[in-house]
């Protein structure tokens, strides 16, 4: 018996060895491990043995059964892997083929940097406030200090509607509308479409769009101004971003600067981007004129205020390094696929 | 402004380096645009002195001159030129140098002209970037003959030999400083800014005896438009060129010398800021000078040859019967100098800035002179600009200056004063300067401190108020120098609920594929035309700008509908494949009776695809997805019309375009373009197109979302196909069968339109799978048969029968 089980452990191994296919497998299980197998049918002959002889050939069977099912289980996991092997490999694709398509829309530029100022000016504590974009000359310049025939209307050529209406030619306009209807303190940023009747050309255009800012309360000082700007220069463009001030004129403001930034380029050293100055003009800004406080009924003595007025073009410009104005409005697809 | 840092050199040391001074003006409130050194692109050209020249023997119009540059020998050089003569002294561009060619830079190397050596050239005015303005004496097309005014030293570069080695400065001036608009004015800002003195002396002459009344009469008609006339006569006048001091610093600030007179007027107009007029006196009829408003209906002939028409707001410097001038902006035909001139008047008055501004506007014709007015110029230097023209006269020999001169119509204002309040201005600028600075930067820049006011000197026009005199201790104290800090006090901001609807509207439509657009608010009204609208309808209504830049940017659109179509037919016509779009924009709608026009803000978008499938169901799937996720409330669809709210209605294909409604309102239009439209456009692919208006439509959406428990219950699920006429639109048949059904429908699904074999014609089947559930429980068989049969009950009613 001991020759026999010995016989089936070898043939079993020597079978096994051989097959490679599920069925033959399952077959070889039911012939050797099954109810009816070969070792069963030993097994069924332990009568037969003596006391013993009956644990020893026992052991021995459950031994042989137990080595020829491990065997079974590894050339089943073998042959699986073989099988996957073989079907992984004739599922090889090239992945080099191009992608299936699908449409991702793109924010405009103009937009997408639009909100980031927005988000920068609300995590401050600003508002945004809208403004009709046709307004009266009132509010486009009267209330702004700049009576009919002041000087500083030439520098923003104005498209007439009738002789009081006006496309308003900067958003400061919002400025004094919610001057009118809040009381301080105020803060917001009035952000949306100006016109001047410029040519088109690469750094000009008749429409184009400004964010203003506004902030008005006791005690508001040109320090303060000038560390908003900081603040937002530094959220816009990182945390080594250096701007300067220059004195400068605007109507409605006294003192009035514009703010330049450091060139990117050259770092203040003068290069072809930047005119060889060093600086990049950027914005205009200055503290709110008593005038225009006083006509929006602000009592200059007891509150000052700052303002400041961005072109959202020429951020955006700078941004994303686009050297011609009137790609953001000829909304080319190639152009605007690249955002 | 340009500025000629010689002539700046005359009134304050400014030796520092061009960058310094530069950057330092700037900071300080002049801001320098650009600098150039004059004759830069002139390089290793001398002064020669030519010592022998013979005829090129191989040429009948060449000479081979031997040229004495200073070095051991003398060079030779061939020359074309026909005016050189042994003794000349000329530039001469020596091997390796650069001159100027037709205004480019070129490079002068030795080499051989007709087989003789040549080392150089001798150079022309032009070659060195020069006119016969700068030089009178020289010819054009010849060699540059150095005169008497140049230095004469051989060897010496010409830049230094003729004083051709100025630096123009140009400032960018600011509308309130017209003082600055001169050299004295930048004299004093530099001073100002570097703390260093104004070397300016009052101008003086000697003058002739004689009344001047004798000779001129002078008369002011409006003494509100000319706040001070001054009048000087010269007689004996010897026109002529002036000197080269004179030209190089015109030249210097951009101006071209003409002759003594005009060159005087111009010199004085640059370093005072004060126009000045030069009339000779035989063209002023009976030697009477009126100035007065035009009468209606006169002209005058300017300087420039042009006709003008005047108007009767207008001022004018007239003779006894005709203008000779517009006041402040320009003189007439016969009015200036010519080389014959004997006596001439010089004026130096004061006219009202406003009104400078709009005639110089009305005529079309901004001049230095008016650029200078319309900014509002003090009277008072009416006379130094005068004196100054005296003085000059004198000093060039142009002429005998009469003693005596007319000055009408001046009183000698007292000087404006603003409180001095340095604790008020170190609290507005948020800084700690001392008093006794503030003092010392005021008293720079020419300001009086005198008990507790801010006396202005007369020139400074534009100090009115506490917050004007912080604008003088902020930019010399250094703008820069001020500290930064963060506004106290603690603020809360938030989007209002339309600014969070319209971001969720953007994202809506990014998510679906479309590319956010651009585009200018004012059309062309012909675009009305392009869109089919017609010739009544009510978008034709527009705000319209009366000073446009051209007629296809001339009226604030009614609708955005053609600012899409137009973004479609550009990209068509790049050829790009397919175009995506949308815009959140305006529209600009008059309203009878009120002074500013309603602007709604709307949405439009649009496609158009030439490489795959896509149609109406494609925009109309848009329209579906950005309306679920808004929470539009009672959607509905319907076949637009002629009769509908849109007149864009037009712009489509009659059978493609719907409305869409929220709460029975419309609130939108899309659909295909009518195929004329399309033409119009020259897009030669179908294209969609679509509008929403965005506040009815938030006025309908639910802002705040609620969660809706998930089923607990399977749902049974029944398909049904149904057969009825070809125009009952399927948007019935849905309502039908969910009205049918009633509160357990969870959806009716389309999945089948079928028109053709074995369907009657004029017929239509369609496929419904109608999926129901209960929130109670499992629904039965019996339930959902129940529904099925009220529903095909519902369907007879309406024509639709069960397809078999």
């Amino acid at each position: 018996m001991k020759e026999q089980l010995k016989s089936i452990d070898e043939r079993a191994k020597e079978e096994l060895s051989h097959i490679d296919d599920a069925k033959l497998l399952e077959d070889f299980r039911v012939r050797f491990l099954g109810k009816k197998g070969e070792i069963t049918s030993i097994l069924k002959q332990m009568g037969k043995l003596s006391a013993e002889e009956r644990p020893v050939i026992g052991q021995l069977a459950n031994k042989v059964r137990a080595d020829i099912e491990n065997a079974l289980n590894k050339r089943k996991e073998e042959l699986k892997s073989k099988m996957e092997q073989v079907r992984l490999t004739e599922e090889a694709i090239d992945v080099t083929l191009p992608g299936k398509k699908t449409r991702i829309g793109r924010p405009h530029p103009l937009n997408a940097t639009l909100e980031e100022v927005e988000e920068v000016f609300l995590g401050m504590g600003f508002d945004i406030v809208d403004g009709p974009e046709v307004e009266t000359d009132h509010y486009c310049f009267e209330a702004l200090n700049m009576p009919k025939s002041h000087p500083a209307r030439d520098t923003q050529d104005t498209f007439y509607i009738n002789e009081n209406v006006v496309l308003r030619t900067q958003t400061s306009s919002v400025q004094i509308r919610t001057m009118e209807k809040r009381k301080p303190p105020i803060r917001i940023i009035s952000p949306g479409r100006v016109y001047r009747s410029d040519t088109v050309d690469a750094t000009h255009s008749p429409l184009f769009h400004q964010i203003e800012g506004l902030v008005i309360d006791k005690g508001i000082t040109m320090a303060d101004l000038k560390g908003t700007l900081e603040l937002l220069m530094k959220r816009l463009y990182g945390e080594d971003t250096q701007i300067r001030l220059r004195p400068h004129h605007f109507p409605y403001t006294e003192p009035s600067a514009e703010v330049d930034l450091m060139c990117f380029n050259c770092h203040g050293k003068g290069c072809s981007m930047c005119k060889q100055e060093g600086w990049v003009e950027l914005l205009g800004a200055g503290m709110v004129h008593p005038k225009v406080l006083e006509g929006c009924g602000i009592d200059p003595e007891v509150y000052s205020g700052f303002a400041f007025g961005i072109g959202l073009e020429r951020i955006t410009m700078g941004r994303y390094n686009i050297n011609d104005m009137r790609l953001l409005y000829e909304n080319d697809m190639r152009f605007l696929e690249q955002f | 402004m340009d500025l000629s840092m010689k002539w700046l050199a005359d009134y304050v040391d400014c030796d520092m380096p061009i960058k310094d001074f530069v950057s330092a003006l700037t900071l300080s409130g002049s801001k320098v645009e650009c600098f150039e050194r004059e004759g830069k692109d002139i390089s290793n050209v001398v002064v020669g002195k030519v010592v022998s020249i013979e005829r090129h023997p191989d040429s009948d119009h060449m000479f081979i001159t031997q040229v004495d540059v200073g070095e051991d020998e003398p060079v030779q050089i061939v020359t074309g030129a026909q005016n050189v003569h042994e003794g000349d002294f000329v530039p001469v561009a020596k091997h390796k140098s650069s001159v100027l060619h037709e205004g480019k830079q070129v490079k002068i190397t030795k080499g051989k002209l007709r087989g003789v050596a040549s080392n150089g050239m001798l150079c022309s005015l032009g070659e060195l970037g020069l006119s016969v303005h700068d030089f009178p004496y020289a010819i054009e097309d010849g060699i540059f003959i150095l005169g008497d005014d140049c230095d004469k030293t051989v060897g010496k570069d010409i830049h230094e030999a003729i004083g051709y080695n100025d630096t123009t400065v140009e400032f960018e001036i600011t509308s309130n400083r017209p003082d600055c608009l001169s050299v004295i004015g930048l004299a004093r800002e530099t001073a100002a800014t570097f703390g260093t003195e104004l070397k300016v002396k009052k101008p003086e002459f000697k003058g002739i005896d004689g009344d001047i009344n004798d000779m001129l009469k002078v008369k002011i008609h409006n003494t509100d438009l000319c706040k001070r006339y001054m009048a000087g006569i010269v007689k004996n006048v010897k026109i002529g060129p002036s000197p080269r001091w004179m030209r190089e610093r015109l030249r210097g600030c951009g101006v071209r010398p003409i002759n003594n007179f005009v060159d005087i007027t111009n010199y004085v107009m640059l370093e005072y800021g004060r126009p000045m007029h030069a009339f000779d006196l035989r063209y002023v009829k009976d030697a009477s000078i009126n100035i007065r408003n035009a009468k209606a209906g006169e002209t005058i002939t300017t300087l420039d040859g042009e006709v003008r028409e005047l108007s009767e707001e207008m001022l004018v410097i007239a003779d006894a019967e005709k203008p000779v001038a517009v006041a402040g902006v320009m003189g007439g035909e016969y009015s200036g100098i010519m080389d014959d001139t004997t006596t001439v008047v010089f004026e130096s008055a004061c006219f009202d800035g406003a009104s400078v501004r709009t005639t110089a506007k009305k005529l079309g014709m901004r001049t230095d002179a008016s650029a200078r007015y319309e900014k509002g110029l003090d009277p008072h230097e009416c006379y130094e600009a005068l004196m100054r023209a005296f003085q000059l006269v004198e000093e060039l020999g142009a002429g005998e200056v009469v003693k005596t001169y007319i000055d009408e119509n001046y009183e000698d204002e007292t000087p404006k004063t603003v409180d001095f309040d340095p604790a008020w201005i170190n609290k507005f600028l948020g800084t700690e300067i001392p008093e006794s600075d503030m003092v010392e930067y005021l008293t720079r820049l020419g300001f009086e401190i005198k008990d507790g006011k801010v006396v202005s000197p007369w020139y400074r026009v534009d100090i009115a108020c506490k917050a004007d005199v912080a604008e003088e201790v902020a930019r010399l104290y250094g703008y820069n120098k001020i500290p930064n800090t963060i506004v106290r006090g603690v603020a809360q901001a938030k989007l209002t609920e339309a600014q969070k609807f319209d971001r969720q509207i953007q994202r809506s439509m990014l998510a679906m594929g479309l590319n956010e657009i651009s585009t200018f608010s004012f059309i062309s009204p012909k675009y009305f035309d392009k869109i089919n609208l017609p010739a009544d309808s009510k978008l034709r209504k527009t705000v319209v700008i009366t000073n446009p830049l051209g007629e296809d940017t001339s009226v604030m659109r009614t609708t955005i509908i053609p600012s899409v179509c137009e973004v479609l037919a550009r990209n068509y016509s790049y050829r790009n494949p397919e175009c995506y779009i949308f815009e959140r924009g305006n529209e600009y709608i008059p309203v009878e009776g009120e002074v500013l026009p309603v602007e709604p803000e709307r949405l439009g978008f649009g496609f158009y695809d030439t490489e795959t499938k896509a149609d109406f169901y494609d925009i109309k799937g848009f329209v579906e997805g950005l309306l679920s996720k808004l929470g539009a409330q009672k959607v509905e669809f319907e076949k637009a019309t002629a009769e509908c709210s849109f007149d864009e209605f037009y712009a489509f294909h009659p059978g493609r375009v719907a409305v869409v409604k929220v709460n029975g309102e419309e609130i939108g239009i899309f659909g295909e373009l009518h195929p004329r439209v399309l033409e119009n456009y020259g897009i030669g692919a179908r294209a969609y197109v679509g509008k929403i208006n965005v506040p009815e439509l938030m006025a309908s959406c639910v802002a705040q979302k609620t969660y809706k428990p998930l089923p607990k219950y399977p749902a049974t699920t029944r398909d049904l196909s149904i057969v009825c006429d070809d125009d009952i639109p399927a948007a019935l048949l849905e309502k039908t069968i969910s009205k049918a059904v009633g509160s357990i429908l969870e959806k009716v699904t389309l999945f089948d339109v079928y028109k053709g074999e074995q369907i009657e014609k004029g017929k239509k089947s369609v496929s419904y799978s109608i999926s129901m559930r209960s929130h109670d429980g499992t629904l039965t068989d019996e339930q959902a048969d129940k529904a099925m049969k009220k529903v095909l009950e519902a369907l007879k009613a309406i024509g639709a029968e069960l397809r078999m």
